[in-house]
């Protein structure tokens, strides 16, 4: 077999497939891992029925799934109905394919990239496919034809569209300081500059994390499914694999996000102060798993942060965007860049 | 030309957050609403006339199951009246065990109320942990009163049988203990940006208009109003107690939210006092084994339950069955200003102001 063969289809075909497994594993434990940290932070045990403490819960939970039957009410636009879930996790599964997980590794002679596809416009494709997500939740929502979810929808509209636009100015100023679009560049700029970006951009990744969870509809933003009010938002009409899903689709997001995070700000699948040749000898940790450490941290603090807090009401939410996220990261922009200017 | 319209929306009466079978059809322009109609009579199951059915002894599980997260309060509600009405009297140490069993029955009802509140507003560890405590008080009624709900806790004269071993000294840990875990809550909820800006300013009533719908209890102590009946007409051994009666002005669901945390606190001093007063001696009055009331009379006595202003309105007459009983429930009078607390809000401080009012739909439909 030639080369051009394996480094062009056998390798990117292998990449895939262990991310599809992966990420199919991962959401369904994330799941569990959050059920499990509120059980704690609410002083109960949380899932302990299904294998040692729990742990089989995620392929019990899609077993049962898959065997429940596939409901679809009358009165729905069937077509919009079937593609809107499918279209939430695809966006969520594509962006994925562009986040670096780590330096690569090598296998019979083959170099493996950590990443699936290095685009020099990454980030923006990242930010470009994830926006296509919100159209299955609108239309999802819509197509219900019921007004709960009709309401979850329009909810998610305002919501997700507000809120990109400040996650936009946030990580253009993480770019900024960058130089590069490319994901892959961005890990290689903190390794050049031997510092983290949060560091350089604290204001940019406060409101990047702010509005990371507002994008991904968690708690305290958690709108369009604000289970006291709309009783499950837009997917309430959903029921079995469809309702699965948005669950999946919903979590795959959380990890895309905490994903964007750690590469802007946390400097990827870099050790903590990449700089200071004196800790070097925690480069014998992989790449990868420093990666996976700081995406876990962020996962952790998604769930954290439901545990704790009530959620916001939907006008409050918005002022809260509009009035001083937005502001906020334009202003930070303006500013990064009259220092770049200044200092050069 | 793009038209709008108004949108009508049903909540319930399957909803998550309207504390049973209560159904509101809100109508709405965009989120806002417009005007709000209540129905009830979901849940009714004509107690006040299946009360002239049944023996005066055996009306007292049915006071149980209006209002079943203070079941103790319409007990005593139930039972003081029947005293009245029959001229019958209580014994001495049964009146200081009812008072420390109803006032921890309040405690258990505004730890739910706590905890289904910040559930609708969306702080779900509050749940949990004040279903934790709640546990200890329904324990402590089990071992008391043979059940953790429908306790039928008294009887007229007295309490069926006698406080268990060491109850008193168990549940005096409790209130030791207590008041710490209401600072705990508070940390979470009362200083909390998000919690304030939810309840803050949402669902306000002026003291007069909460007296003229008849509103009682919190949500009048809320609006600045100072009438508590424990303290106004006192019953059942409160004029001996030591207490506030926490009163907050601003009438939104902020003070409610204040003054049933501080009533929670001053419920642990009188359950305090009432273990520390009762004395040894029996726990029924000598009181006749079959209830019988020849001579028309009627008694109306009100209590100050949980949730307001509870009365029974009892007739006898007719041997030994009420010739009519009536309770004046207060959730049922509460329940009626929710349309005007939600009117021009969202549709999220619905769920706000539902939970602040504080109904339980087996007190208002009966």
């Amino acid at each position: 077999m030639s080369d051009f063969l394996i480094v062009n289809v056998l390798i990117p075909l292998f990449q895939i497939g262990v991310l599809l497994g992966i990420l199919g594993l991962a959401a369904g434990y994330i799941v569990l891992a959050e059920r499990k940290i509120l059980a704690f932070i609410q002083s109960r045990l949380g899932p302990m029925r299904v294998g040692p403490h729990g742990l089989l819960q995620p392929i019990a939970d899609v077993v049962k799934l898959l065997l429940k039957e596939d409901l679809i009410p009358s009165g729905v636009n069937r077509a919009i109905f079937l593609i809107s879930p499918v279209i939430v996790v695809v966006t969520a599964f594509t962006t994925l394919s562009l986040v670096p997980f780590g330096e690569g590794i090598t296998l019979f002679g083959y170099h493996i990239p950590g990443v699936i596809a290095d685009v020099n416009v990454g980030i923006l494709l990242i930010l470009g496919i994830g926006g296509l997500g919100t159209y299955g939740v609108i239309l999802g929502g819509w197509s219900s034809n019921s007004k709960y979810p009709l309401l979850g929808a329009l909810r998610a509209a305002a919501q997700m569209v507000s809120y990109e636009i400040a996650l936009t100015f946030a990580v253009i100023s993480g770019l900024m300081v960058a130089g590069t679009l490319s994901m892959v560049g961005i890990v290689e700029a903190q390794r050049d500059m031997g510092l983290w970006f949060v560091f350089v951009q604290p204001v940019a990744w406060g409101i990047f994390t702010i509005a990371m969870v507002a994008e991904t509809n968690r708690a305290p933003f958690d709108m369009p499914e604000a289970e006291s009010e709309l009783v499950a938002g837009f997917f309430t009409e959903y029921s079995g694999m469809r309702w699965a899903l948005f669950f999946l689709g919903e979590y795959s997001a959380m990890l895309v996000m905490a994903a964007i995070n750690v590469t802007l700000f946390w400097g990827g699948w870099l050790r903590p102060f990449p700089g200071v040749e004196s800790l070097a000898f925690l480069d014998i940790v992989p790449s990868g798993a420093w990666f996976i450490l700081k995406v876990a941290t962020f996962l952790f603090v998604y769930i954290w942060i439901r545990g704790t807090f009530p959620r916001y009401r939907y006008d409050q939410l918005m002022r809260l965007n509009w009035k001083s996220l937005i502001p906020l990261a334009i202003a930070n922009v303006l500013v990064t860049g009259l220092v770049m200017l200044l200092v050069g | 030309m793009l038209e709008t319209k108004e949108f009508e929306l049903n909540m319930g009466p399957q909803h998550p957050s309207t504390h049973g079978v209560l159904r509101l059809v809100l109508y709405l322009d965009g989120e806002t609403i417009t005007d709000i109609e209540t129905v009830m009579g979901y849940l009714h199951r004509g107690t006040e006339k299946l009360c002239e059915t049944r023996n005066y002894y055996k009306n007292v599980p049915f006071t149980d199951r209006t209002d079943y997260l203070a079941a103790p309060y319409n007990n005593l509600g139930y039972v003081e009246t029947v005293e009245r009405l029959g001229g019958w009297e209580v014994s001495e140490r049964a009146l200081y065990a009812r008072l420390a069993i109803v006032e921890l029955s309040r405690i258990a009802s505004h730890l739910f109320w706590l905890a289904t509140h910040a559930l609708d507003i969306g702080a779900q560890t509050m749940l949990f942990w004040c279903t934790r405590e709640r546990e200890v008080i329904l324990d402590f009624f089990e071992a008391a009163l043979g059940d953790r709900l429908t306790t039928s806790a008294f009887r007229p004269g007295g309490l069926r049988r006698d406080l268990p071993e060491g109850w008193a000294d168990a549940v005096l840990d409790f209130c030791g203990s207590f008041p710490q875990r209401i600072e705990e809550y508070e940390t979470l909820l009362s200083t909390n940006r998000i919690w304030l800006e939810r309840t803050v300013g949402v669902g306000v009533i002026s003291g007069e208009d909460a007296a003229a719908l008849g509103l009682s209890g919190p949500m009048i102590r809320g609006s600045g109003v100072d009438y508590d009946i424990r303290r106004a007409l006192p019953y059942g051994g409160y004029d001996q107690m030591e207490f506030d009666v926490p009163v907050f002005p601003d009438g939104d669901s902020y003070a409610r939210y204040l003054v049933r945390m501080e009533e929670m606190r001053q419920s642990v001093r009188i359950v305090q006092q009432a273990l520390a007063r009762m004395p040894e001696g029996p726990i029924t009055a000598k009181v006749p084994k079959a209830m019988r009331i020849k001579d028309p009379v009627e008694a109306y006595h009100i209590v100050e339950s949980p949730r307001g202003e509870l009365g029974y309105y009892i007739i006898g007459g007719n041997g030994d069955t009420p010739y009519k009983c009536k309770i004046r429930a207060p959730s049922f009078c509460n329940l009626q200003a929710i349309g005007p607390l939600c009117k021009g809000h969202l549709i999220a401080d619905v769920v706000t102001v539902i939970g602040s009012v504080d109904i339980v739909l087996g007190d208002v439909d009966r």
